[in-house]
């Protein structure tokens, strides 16, 4: 992190900056707290008796805790078929994106031919263009294609690549030196050999970043599996997560389905912990710019 | 924080002569990279665009070949009430949402560019949320809004407020999506912060030098060089709001066909409309004509901004790196 960037102010009087000070970690502090609450109440609720849920005021804390809670959840709902369909479907899909997506924007970036940087702003402007005007022919096409049902409408998409993730990797791809690659091209290398030679492993920062941010679309994303997922036994964690609190939704179910919740919740958290910085420069990037 | 774009710098001129001889190779390589995306954009967004507007002239409902109806998709859609209710829904929740998201997250960025001891705890924190999945954040805050026993409502009712009944009135509804929707405000927070962070600092000194004081030097420094960062994030919430849909869904939808949307279709957001349209009574036509009505208003609100820009964001002659 760089700096804060008000500069220092050594004329001031030193109430105001004090209090200014005080008043910034309040208010981030006390934002802080709401921002984890829901994060709490989330397990607390998890590892609450049925009834303990419905009680006035709210219990923060259970009274003993429901350990069996997140062992009897795999009786009720198919739990690893869930996760094992979600897995399939991300790896796959962020497989593809990041083999794509890096092709092309080492094309973009580095390769110089007539019209590329018209194509590159084509498809760059698909950002802009929403989803909603391209869902109902596109399920049309893999309703053609006998696709609806499996998993290939998630994962296929994928492996052509995607605007985003072609603006990042190019980005990133245009800091690495030219000389390297002029190098490599005088001591005869082709052209997939420098790309997956020198230029992938060297961007395996901005790799990591693309990973990260293609495992969270996938693994969290809801419209797309609800439209081609019809059966059950194919459902992801969103889908199950969601049919559970109505399907078998009685009352009495909402702390499986808070454990559901957690389930789906938890890798995630694990995930941006671990990849935070990378995490972070990736949404720097791409909200730079579209 | 910007990334140096290297290419057409002074030393690649004697360069671009050696990659002239080379240029067939260069071309052959450079079509076969992009390939894969070129078929994805015709594929996935051009083709279907154009399709989409092809089937809004369509009678379509997936057994029976499509049969040309001209407008009258566009319009049954002046005397569908739910249509309205739709539109009526979205705005609602696009001028609710946009601002405030934008005014809380800028200042919420500005605290966080203060040189505080904890400043990385508190920008972990509070960017968690944004990665929750979407179901999981409408589960959590389905309960976490329960009117009985719900944590938001205790304190309200033991300091004496009115206790609203979040989800369950109509007139509650749209606030509180836009309530769960501002719980995920740490993404735009972190780039307003990036933006903020990367403005110059002799920008401020000189100005401090001329005896601007800080109001003035947050009016005519730090807003004028944000401005196109909140330009962008400005249109992408514009954009995105217009497509809310998991929330609403997982809230109040337990079938695609199910007739309702929540407490007098208070949020019948327009693409849960749509998708109802598509995937619950297989009217295809009729969801492509929303769907196309839906993706004009937005380019047209986005050239709008984009006109607009000239007169209100600043850009360095320099800046960009493109």
């Amino acid at each position: 992190m760089s700096a804060g960037s008000l500069s220092r102010r050594p004329a001031r009087a030193p109430w105001p900056r004090f209090l200014g000070r005080a008043f910034t970690h309040l208010v981030l502090m006390g934002g802080g707290v709401l921002m984890l609450m829901p994060f709490f109440w989330l397990i607390s609720s998890s590892l609450k008796a049925p009834y303990e849920i419905y009680v006035f005021p709210p219990k923060w804390i259970p009274d003993p805790p429901r350990w069996e809670n997140y062992a009897e959840v795999f009786q009720v709902v198919p739990v690893f078929r869930y996760t094992l369909n979600t897995m399939i479907i991300t790896f796959f899909a962020t497989l593809g994106i990041v083999i794509s997506s890096s092709m092309a924007a080492y094309s973009f970036a580095r390769l110089r031919f007539k019209g590329r940087d018209l194509v590159f702003s084509i498809i760059l402007s698909t950002v802009m263009l929403p989803f909603a005007a391209t869902m109902i022919p596109v399920y049309i096409l893999f309703t053609k294609l006998g696709w609806v049902g499996t998993f290939l409408p998630l994962i296929v998409p994928a492996w052509f690549g995607g605007p985003i993730t072609i603006f990042l990797l190019r980005q990133f791809f245009r800091t690495i030196p030219m000389e390297l690659e002029d190098a490599a091209r005088i001591d005869g290398a082709s052209r997939p050999r420098i790309f997956f030679t020198i230029i992938l492993p060297l961007a395996r920062p901005a790799l990591t970043v693309v990973v990260v941010l293609a495992f969270l679309h996938n693994w969290n994303d809801f419209l797309a599996p609800l439209i081609y997922l019809q059966k059950r036994d194919l459902y992801t964690l969103a889908l199950g997560l969601n049919a559970l609190q109505y399907f078998e939704g009685g009352l009495d179910w909402t702390h499986y389905v808070m454990v559901m919740a957690t389930f789906m919740v938890l890798p995630v958290v694990v995930v941006y912990f671990l990849a935070q910085r990378a995490f972070v420069e990736g949404i720097v990037l791409t909200g730079l710019k579209g | 924080m910007q990334t140096q774009a290297v290419s057409g710098t002074a030393a690649s001129a004697p360069r671009r002569r050696f990659w002239q001889r080379l240029n067939f190779e260069e071309t052959l390589f450079g079509w076969l990279f992009i390939t894969p995306a070129v078929l994805g954009f015709l594929l996935f967004h051009l083709g279907p665009v154009l399709a989409s507007l092809v089937l809004s002239f369509t009678r379509y409902e997936i057994i029976t070949p499509p049969r040309w109806i001209g407008l009258d998709n566009y319009q049954r859609l002046l005397s569908d009430d739910l249509w309205f209710k739709s539109v009526q829904v979205t705005l609602k929740y696009v001028i609710l949402f946009v601002p405030s998201a934008l005014v809380t997250a800028y200042a919420i960025a500005l605290l966080m560019s203060r040189n505080i001891r904890g400043i990385a705890l508190y920008r972990t924190i509070w960017y968690l949320p944004s990665v929750v999945p979407v179901v999981a954040s409408a589960v959590i805050w389905r309960w976490g809004l329960n009117p009985e026993f719900g944590p938001i409502n205790y304190p309200l009712k033991v300091l004496g407020l009115p206790a609203p009944r979040w989800l369950t009135d109509p007139d509650w509804i749209i606030p509180s999506i836009v309530f769960i929707s501002l719980w995920g405000l740490g993404n735009t927070v972190l780039i307003f912060l990036a933006a903020i962070t990367g403005v110059p600092r002799s920008l401020y000194e000189a100005a401090e030098v001329d005896g601007a004081n800080s109001w003035a030097r947050f009016r005519h420094i730090t807003i004028p060089m944000t401005s196109s960062i909140i330009f962008y994030q400005l249109i992408v919430n514009v954009i995105s709001s217009f497509q809310v849909f998991g929330v609403a869904y997982v809230l109040f939808v337990t079938q695609p066909s199910a007739s309702s949307a929540g407490p007098d279709n208070a949020a019948l957001f327009y693409v849960l409309y749509m998708f109802r349209n598509a995937f619950g009574y297989f009217r295809n036509g009729y969801a492509s004509a929303m769907a196309w009505v839906l993706f004009v208003v937005i380019m047209l609100l986005t050239w709008l901004l984009f006109y607009s820009q000239k007169h209100w964001v600043y850009y360095e002659t320099e800046g960009g790196g493109e």
